[in-house]
């Protein structure tokens, strides 16, 4: 290729891509629901489909990292349900303050997540296998801190309720989605770190020629293990979100969040071999995923067609992957 | 020449089974090129890996500016002077090119990289090299050429003093190898020295100095590449003095019935109304510049690429080939160009890569029957002269040209009489290359039937009775093996380009 070819770049690539179909995807689908049926334009039908997304738009931050390492964090879902019980527990029942519980939480996530990278960085398991192992494990330390009970984290009136208006906050009558700040800003500090800092950079190295990366005398062990403790990290704090949003936390649930997570990702762009993927794609991805999630209910289709129709996105949004590589190749 | 900058003595190493290096000695001057040769599994690599510290060594010395060294891992090697380009070029496709040559080493801003920096960088080691790349390129849009560049940049940038280029023209194109030249000559000029290793014999004589021969992970000698002569260094390479006469006459009865005729094959822009006909016992060269389509029409007619329209007839009856399945079917094997991606599965033994195509006629019920698959598989083992310690080693434990033979076995073994040869010799040594060539005349002369596409010219007018050329996916013509020459087949290959 010269570099005239290379400097023809269509329209699409420089309106970032698969990311600007995708939002135009989220667009569309919130106007038909919206058109479609009376109760889903109401505001407290909004609030809550950002309600329920914070915990999914979290954990996507974070498995993109491990995605772009063309590996994969099965293990957020069972982890988030696990790092919310434990904490729970040291709140409800121990009496601890309830940011140190938050704080256990964010821990908890940050160490099955070094555990995952030390497995599949150090130990060389396949990131497949080492996280679904690690998602039976946390699944069941979840029923363990718990003692199998469902934990309530303090309800917004009670005394440490405060923490729900992280997410949620009432001023006036009116209650105002913060967390979707606080989401906006995430985004925005992971994608610095996704593009600009050697943790990113290297990320996509390793996804992208892992052999090269060695020879340029990165340490890649250490930043392949960061790529899984980054989403272990996020997977705690979106076991906080989980906590300020759902009345209670019961064990032994969780386990298909991830697929909602990594699925967000991919159709946001992240390449489902390694090496490209972006913060902003997974946040509207995630959306894709919420919106069908809320939205088909009010055009009465339930939950089972949901799950179908998300599927068939994700194979969409995946081909479309393949064969722009194929394209490429040619 | 300048003083010795590095000297390698007595390096000994062993794994478990080889002895892969036997006190080998190898030094380079400063402002030197000092060619490393010798047979694919002769030792280079390894030698090479010793000295940048992926291996480590069981005995001898590093001498590097007068001490004695030892690195650990690349990344020391890199930090005291001493990189290697690698054959496989090492770079990350989705990052940009000034990304890529300060990988591991990145300007910061406070936490942040700066990019603009490394791309200024980049660009003043670009001119100081006379290169035309834009540093903010992403590094999978550019030609293998192009990136080759940039892994030399990439080695400049870390103050080198020894470069070590690992077959590095061996994907270039003539243009490219010439830019190539220029810049090591360049860097001769600048007292830096240079390793250089490669197959082609005709490079050596240009671009070196010295040359230091391996054989079997052993020190066969050093000469002085302008007091010595091609065939020189080869006997020292192979210990014997070899190579396959080339035709003068087709070997083809006049009356060998045509085993394949392709009529009007269109699939894409790479091939367009192609027409040709393939006889019993014949090789059937197919030359033209890169991208004249011969791959492309081999594997249409192989039925791994969609074709849009044309005929194919084995033995006079018309076949449908949608899928390479369809293809053996009709008794056509595909040697592909590119070994480890489409000919052998490198993480099985040469016995089971040996009767891939035919499992069904080894199973018993559902199991294998691995005694009748170690007997053929030995069979052709032995005709092929397949250098392996057993059949159950793993191909990937095999030099190129033993994989090769692997390839051809498998077809061998499905009885296929129409055998398609993709750049058959490709990475291959001299040694082994003259042994394919050997083998291709012979299982010619047994009555099979032979596509050789081949981009090396020697090779076409070595092996072909009949020659068919190409150029932008269109047949220019077709030349008997007593009227050819270089100059005819060049004429043909470029004709639709000027």
């Amino acid at each position: 290729m010269n570099s005239k070819e290379l400097g023809k770049k269509s329209i699409l690539t420089k309106l970032g891509g698969q990311k600007f179909i995708v939002l135009l995807v989220v667009i569309v689908l919130f106007a038909f629901f919206a058109v479609a049926s009376p109760d889903f334009r109401k505001y407290t039908t909004v609030l809550s489909i950002l309600d329920y997304s914070y915990y999914i738009v979290l954990m996507a931050i974070g498995v993109t990292f491990p995605l772009i390492t063309a590996g994969v964090d099965l293990s957020i879902g069972t982890g988030l349900i696990c790092y919310s019980l434990a904490g729970g527990y040291l709140v409800v029942q121990c009496g601890w303050p309830v940011g140190l519980g938050m704080l256990v939480s964010v821990l908890f996530g940050i160490a099955i997540g070094a555990l995952n990278g030390v497995l599949i960085s150090i130990m060389e398991l396949p990131p497949f296998l080492a996280t679904l192992c690690t998602c039976m494990i946390t699944r069941g330390l979840g029923s363990i801190c718990s003692k199998s009970f469902g934990i309530s984290w303090p309800a917004a009136s009670a005394p440490g309720g405060w923490f729900r208006s992280i997410f949620k906050v009432t001023l006036g009558n009116t209650k105002y989605p913060l967390g979707f700040l606080w989401i906006l800003l995430i985004v925005a500090a992971m994608a610095f770190v996704l593009n600009h800092t050697r943790i990113g950079r290297y990320t996509i190295a390793i996804g992208s020629n892992k052999e090269a990366a060695v020879l340029s005398g990165i340490n890649v062990k250490f930043y392949h293990i960061m790529a899984y403790v980054i989403s272990g990290f996020f997977a705690g704090l979106a076991s906080i979100a989980y906590s300020a949003v759902f009345a209670t936390v019961q064990p032994g649930t969780g386990a298909g969040f991830e697929l909602e997570a990594i699925g967000g990702a991919i159709i946001g762009g992240v390449s489902a071999t390694g090496g490209a993927g972006s913060i902003e794609g997974a946040l509207i991805g995630v959306f894709v995923i919420c919106l069908l999630k809320t939205g088909l209910p009010f055009v009465g289709l339930q939950a089972n067609w949901q799950q179908i129709i998300t599927g068939l996105v994700l194979i969409g949004a995946v081909l479309v992957d393949i064969i722009k590589k194929r394209r490429e190749a040619k | 020449m300048g003083e010795v900058i590095l000297t390698m003595n007595d390096i000994d190493k062993s794994f478990p089974g080889v002895h892969a290096l036997d006190h080998v000695h190898f030094d380079v001057n400063r402002g030197e090129v000092h060619a490393l040769m010798g047979e694919n599994g002769a030792g280079k690599s390894t030698l090479m890996k010793v000295l940048t510290g992926i291996y480590t060594k069981d005995s001898g010395s590093i001498i590097y500016e007068g001490k004695e060294v030892e690195f650990h891992n690349a990344r020391e090697a890199q930090d005291a002077g001493v990189v290697i380009v690698h054959q496989e070029l090492n770079m990350v496709g989705h990052l940009t090119v000034a990304q890529n040559i300060f990988i591991g080493r990145e300007f910061k801003k406070g936490i942040m990289i700066d990019d603009k920096k490394m791309n200024e960088e980049a660009k003043k080691l670009f001119e100081r090299l006379n290169i035309d790349i834009d540093p903010t390129a992403t590094m999978s849009d550019l030609t293998v050429g192009k990136q080759q560049m940039c892994e030399i940049a990439k080695a400049i940038s870390h103050e080198a003093k020894v470069i070590v280029f690992d077959e590095p023209s061996a994907a270039l194109t003539e243009a490219e190898i010439q830019e190539l030249f220029k810049i090591i000559r360049d860097l001769r000029e600048q007292n830096l020295g240079i390793v250089y290793i490669s197959h082609r014999m005709d490079e050596i004589k240009v671009i070196t100095d010295r040359v230091t021969v391996m054989r079997d992970g052993g020190y066969v000698g050093t000469l002085i590449t302008n007091e010595c002569t091609k065939d020189d260094i080869i006997n020292m390479m192979v210990g014997r003095v070899i190579y396959e006469e080339p035709k003068t006459k087709s070997m083809v009865a006049p009356d060998a019935p045509v085993v394949l005729k392709v009529s009007h094959l269109n699939a894409g822009k790479m091939v367009q109304d192609v027409s040709f006909e393939l006889r019993k016992g014949e090789i059937l060269g197919f030359s033209g510049l890169m991208g004249a389509g011969r791959t492309e029409t081999a594997r249409a007619i192989f039925g791994a690429d969609p074709k849009e329209s044309g005929e194919i007839f084995v033995n006079g009856q018309k076949v449908e080939i949608n899928t390479p399945e369809d293809a053996v079917k009709a008794g056509i094997g595909y040697l592909s160009e590119d070994r480890k991606r489409y000919g052998v599965v490198v993480q099985k033994t040469v016995a089971e890569n040996s009767t891939l195509a035919t499992m069904d006629r080894y199973v018993k019920g559902i199991f294998i029957n691995k005694k009748a698959e170690h007997e053929i598989t030995q069979k052709y083992v032995d005709s092929l002269a397949t250098k392996t310690p057993s059949v159950d080693q793993l191909v990937v434990n095999l030099s190129g040209g033993n994989q090769q033979k692997v390839v051809i076995a498998k077809w061998l073994v499905r009885d296929c009489e129409i055998l398609i040869f993709d750049e058959p010799t490709r990475g291959i040594d001299v040694g082994a290359k003259n042994e394919i060539y050997k083998l291709m005349n012979k299982l010619a002369a047994e009555g099979k039937s032979i596509i050789m596409i081949s981009s090396e010219m020697t090779e076409i007018l070595r092996m072909s009775d009949r020659i068919v050329v190409m150029c932008e996916g269109k047949v220019t013509g077709e030349l008997g093996i007593e009227e050819v020459t270089q100059e005819k087949i060049m004429n043909l290959a470029t004709r639709d380009i000027q």
